[in-house]
């Protein structure tokens, strides 16, 4: 049996698993990644449109502060969000984008003086501050009341993971490539590694870790319309949902991007309407306006799409072969800002539908984007149930998003978290008591299972075909379990998905060799993508009311009295078929901002029993420190014990000087 | 996308070979299937995958043209096939690995494990200079101007295209290619980064490095992100010139 030995094993080589790696190596803990893929190719690099950071360089963005990304993130989550690790995220993002900055990234930066940009379909003039000129510029993006969303040109987060990958390599730090994690090593309350199998030779082999974090981002193939690349499979959902300890959050929140261009999927970022973009229905209209008459276009990610669908329902939709879609407008931007600062938009347009975007409307219809649910963890990124087992980015809940995301919160989310674990991480190896001693007997114990279980689908004799029964599961999700849902649907996707599980069991391979071998990932994968899919179905099936991107048609309120708790899917026998469900109340009374409406969408919701009453309380400390908003937020919920040291303190602003 | 379908019979013509098995030797496989409309040669080899063979090796990560997981040698030029129309192609289409790169097995390649070794060998990070970064307050201003033009070279996605297309990749092992160069000249005009041409010289000043290039640049020619990588070596080979002469 192959053991490798580290300190810290880092499991995903994207944006979030590179930086946490980062931070224990810098510590002095060996670090080392595990990655499907060359870490550079990792989806952080899909990121085209920004990262939130209230920087408040821009004029657009002057006045902005934490406590404006705040409101916003909380909003936006439609309250779903643990507010303390809001606090965290809005004030560590400023830092993340500063390291960045000095790390090479080329962020795009501010020019002094006059310039024409598109706001609400007419060209304005604005005039950018001197003392603001070769600053980090800021763009306007959906869900956000100032402009606060960071970029490089059209490559934001293809630019943020050149630059940290090549820290990573500047720091030593090994990437273990076209290599997968099988399970998780755990005792049923300390995890020591995980299972690994190589995807070029086969070979089977276990890490061994002090600590283990899991950073493998989201689950968006789960469904068959995705943004996501197809390694986002949410296998590392599944290692930690396999140990039938550790706890997956709020799965059935999936958000849904408005802009997929159709049929393929691909996303065109949010910069598109950020800059001015318009959606147009199948007259030509811009009907968003008569939706969101405040936020239009630039409503949540959850709202908008929803819009996108009802209109379409209502036979505004233009009608190709493939079916229905929405128009989205950008030609008014111009020429020149498409090609710079959307090239990326230009190029999909112009490979994958043939459409010059400068000219011509883009057909987009919503498809699913981003995964809110993940690894249940506590602020500081551990689990609160399995020792020594850590998460960052999107495969974890830790939880920023609640039920909805904002645009720009997903890149910022990976580098933060990635600054916070990888601290947390630390800390954890640097104390004694947590060296493990390692239980060898588990571990071979471990490796012998999976192998096993690779061996019943060479030699076991099974007759079930894992790609039908994936592309069953996509179909399933996407009719199903998708914008619009309903009691009857989720049943029914719940039943047939457990169906699909059940055959799963019986897979055979066409092509049964263990070395490389396609056919047999599809086969393990899909049997771990069906547990997943059942998270996000069952746990839809059995929350009763609307919040943030999971809308209920049959229950289409906000129920704050009832389902202001955040959804913990376990699974706890291998032969069961459905997740076991718990809830955890999210409190009001230390919330610091209150739930209300979200300033967009339906202004329909059941209050939580302690809603008034805070809200009292939290006006009465607001008037009494109206003078200072620092104070007023930490008599309001203290938040910065939680973060490491070196994360404390103020963000410098040009308005606000330290 | 056009309305009318086309409902061509494709026949792809792809190179089988698994280093890793015991007496396999390389041979052309043929695999025929029916076009539709908007078919990338992603959606085709994911459907020769599902439907016809699922031992064939290819890589995909994005699909939409931006991780640079699917270079490959499409009728015997280097190119992304994510984003390769088949509607662009002859019926007949071939398709074989990347050379240079170390082949996993049919249309793969690691070519992740020949970009690590580039940036480890031209460290392609940016060196400042040593002191504590403090990051709660206002960063460095950088010249607007300046930041989208090192934004322009920083746009690689390290696919391989131009080694795999580069007369001098094939005779050097060794050699650094467009991409490696590329780099060098980014992290040169990144005012963050320290490095002077004394520097880069020992980095690059050799035949490994851009005395090594011919000027065939082919590379420039297959970039699937339009670098400016003619003037870009042209360039770098001057100022390392005038370094290897004066400096």
């Amino acid at each position: 049996m192959k053991i490798v030995y580290t300190d810290v094993l880092v499991i995903g080589g994207g944006l979030a698993g590179l930086r946490l790696a980062i931070g224990a190596k810098r510590r002095g803990h060996d670090a080392l990644i595990l990655s499907l893929v060359p870490a550079k190719r990792s989806h952080s690099k899909a990121a085209q449109g920004g990262m939130q950071a209230s920087l408040g360089n821009v004029i657009k963005g002057q006045g902005d502060t934490e406590d404006v990304h705040f409101e916003d993130t909380v909003r936006g989550s439609d309250w779903g969000a643990d507010q303390e690790v809001v606090r965290m995220f809005v004030n560590t993002a400023p830092k993340a984008v500063r390291e960045l900055a000095a790390w090479g990234v080329p962020w795009s930066r501010v020019r002094k003086g006059d310039r024409d940009v598109i706001m609400n379909g007419q060209k304005v003039t604005i005039t950018e501050r001197d003392e603001a000129h070769g600053l980090i510029a800021q763009r306007d993006f959906g869900g956000t009341k100032k402009w606060r969303t960071c970029y490089a040109a059209d490559g934001t987060g293809h630019s943020m993971i050149n630059t940290v990958a090549d820290q990573a390599i500047a720091d030593s730090i090994p990437v273990h490539e076209r290599v997968e994690a099988l399970s998780l090593i755990h005792d049923g309350s300390r995890c020591f590694g995980a299972v690994v199998r190589d995807l070029v030779t086969g070979e089977v082999s276990a890490y061994v870790a002090t600590a283990t974090a899991v950073c493998t981002g989201g689950a968006g193939r789960v469904y068959r319309n995705t943004t996501n690349a197809v390694i986002c499979e949410g296998i590392g959902h599944a290692l930690a949902l396999e140990t039938g300890v550790s706890a997956l959050g709020n799965m059935e929140a999936v958000q849904f991007h408005p802009t997929g261009i159709f049929p393929a999927g691909i996303l065109v970022t949010e910069g598109c309407r950020g800059d001015g973009g318009l959606l147009k229905d199948v007259d030509g209209h811009r009907f968003m306006p008569d939706y969101e008459p405040e936020k239009k276009e630039l409503a949540s990610r959850d709202v908008v799409s929803r819009r996108m669908e009802e209109h379409i329902k209502k036979g505004k939709g233009h009608k190709s072969r493939f079916g229905e879609h929405i128009w989205l407008d950008i030609t008014q931007l111009g020429e020149k800002h498409i090609h710079t600062n959307l090239r990326e938009v230009w190029d999909i347009c112009h490979y994958f539908l043939g459409v010059d975007p400068v000219k011509e409307m883009i057909p987009v219809r919503p498809a699913q984007h981003y995964t809110m649910g993940g690894v249940r963890t506590d602020p500081s990124g551990q689990s609160p149930t399995l020792k020594g087992l850590f998460s960052a980015g999107e495969a974890a809940c830790w939880d920023m998003h609640g039920f909805n995301r904002l645009g720009g919160n997903s890149v910022a989310e990976t580098v933060v978290a990635g600054m916070i674990v990888g601290e947390t991480v630390a800390d954890y190896c640097d104390s004694l008591s947590n060296t493990p001693t390692v239980p060898l007997g588990l571990v071979r114990e471990f490796v012998e299972r999976e192998q096993a279980k690779l061996e019943a689908f060479t030699r076991g004799g099974g007759t079930e075909d894992a790609s039908a029964i994936k592309g069953e599961m996509q179909d399933l999700m996407t009719a199903k379990v998708g914008i619009f849902r309903t009691g009857k649907d989720l049943d029914e996707a719940v039943d047939k998905l457990q169906k699909l599980l059940v055959r799963s069991r019986r897979i055979g391979l066409r092509s049964p060799q263990l070395g490389a071998n396609p056919e047999l990932v599809t086969a393990y994968r899909v049997q771990r993508m069906l547990k997943i899919a059942l998270t996000v179905a069952y746990g839809a099936a059995v929350r009763t009311e609307s919040r943030g991107a999971h809308f209920r048609e049959d229950f289409p309120r906000r129920n704050d009295a009832e389902w202001l708790k955040r959804t913990l899917a376990t699974w706890k026998g291998e032969s069961d078929t459905l997740p076991t469900l718990a809830y955890e109340p999210l409190d009001v009374g230390r919330m610091e901002l209150p739930p209300g409406w979200r300033g967009y969408g339906a202004k329909d919701y059941i209050d939580h029993p302690d809603t008034p009453g805070r809200q009292k309380a939290v006006e009465a400390i607001r008037a009494q420190h109206a003078s200072d908003r620092f104070a007023m937020q930490a008599a309001l919920m203290p938040y910065e014990h939680l973060l490491p040291p070196g994360l404390r303190g103020r963000n410098e602003r040009i308005d606000e000087r330290l | 996308m056009a309305d009318n379908d086309s409902h061509r019979k494709l026949r792809i013509h792809a190179l089988r070979y698994n280093p890793a098995k015991a007496g396999d030797t390389p041979r052309i496989q043929t695999y025929e299937l029916e076009e539709a409309p908007g078919m990338t040669l992603f959606i085709a080899l994911s459907e020769i995958r599902e439907k016809q063979d699922p031992s064939l090796q290819f890589d995909f990560v994005c699909r939409a043209g931006i991780c640079g997981s699917c270079g490959m040698m499409i009728n015997g030029r280097p190119g992304l096939a994510c984003r390769t129309v088949t509607k662009d192609l002859e019926a007949d289409i071939s398709l074989a690995p990347l050379p240079v790169f170390e082949l996993i097995g049919d249309l793969s390649v690691n070519s992740g494990k020949w970009m690590r070794g580039m940036s480890e060998k031209l460290e392609t990070w940016v060196h400042a200079q040593e002191r504590a970064l403090d990051l709660k307050r206002i960063e460095e201003p950088m010249d607007p101007a300046l930041a989208e033009a090192v934004y322009e070279l920083d746009r690689c996605i390290e696919c391989g295209c131009c080694v795999a297309s580069c007369g001098t990749a094939r005779m050097r092992e060794d050699f650094v290619g467009a991409v490696g160069l590329n780099k060098i000249a980014r992290f040169r005009l990144d005012p963050r980064d320290k490095r002077t041409d004394a520097d880069f010289y020992e980095l690059v000043g050799d035949d490994n490095g851009v005395f090594g290039c011919m000027s065939l640049l082919a590379c420039h020619d297959v970039c699937p992100k339009n670098l400016p990588l003619q003037t870009q070596i042209a360039f770098l080979r001057r100022k390392m010139v005038v370094q290897g002469t004066q400096g």
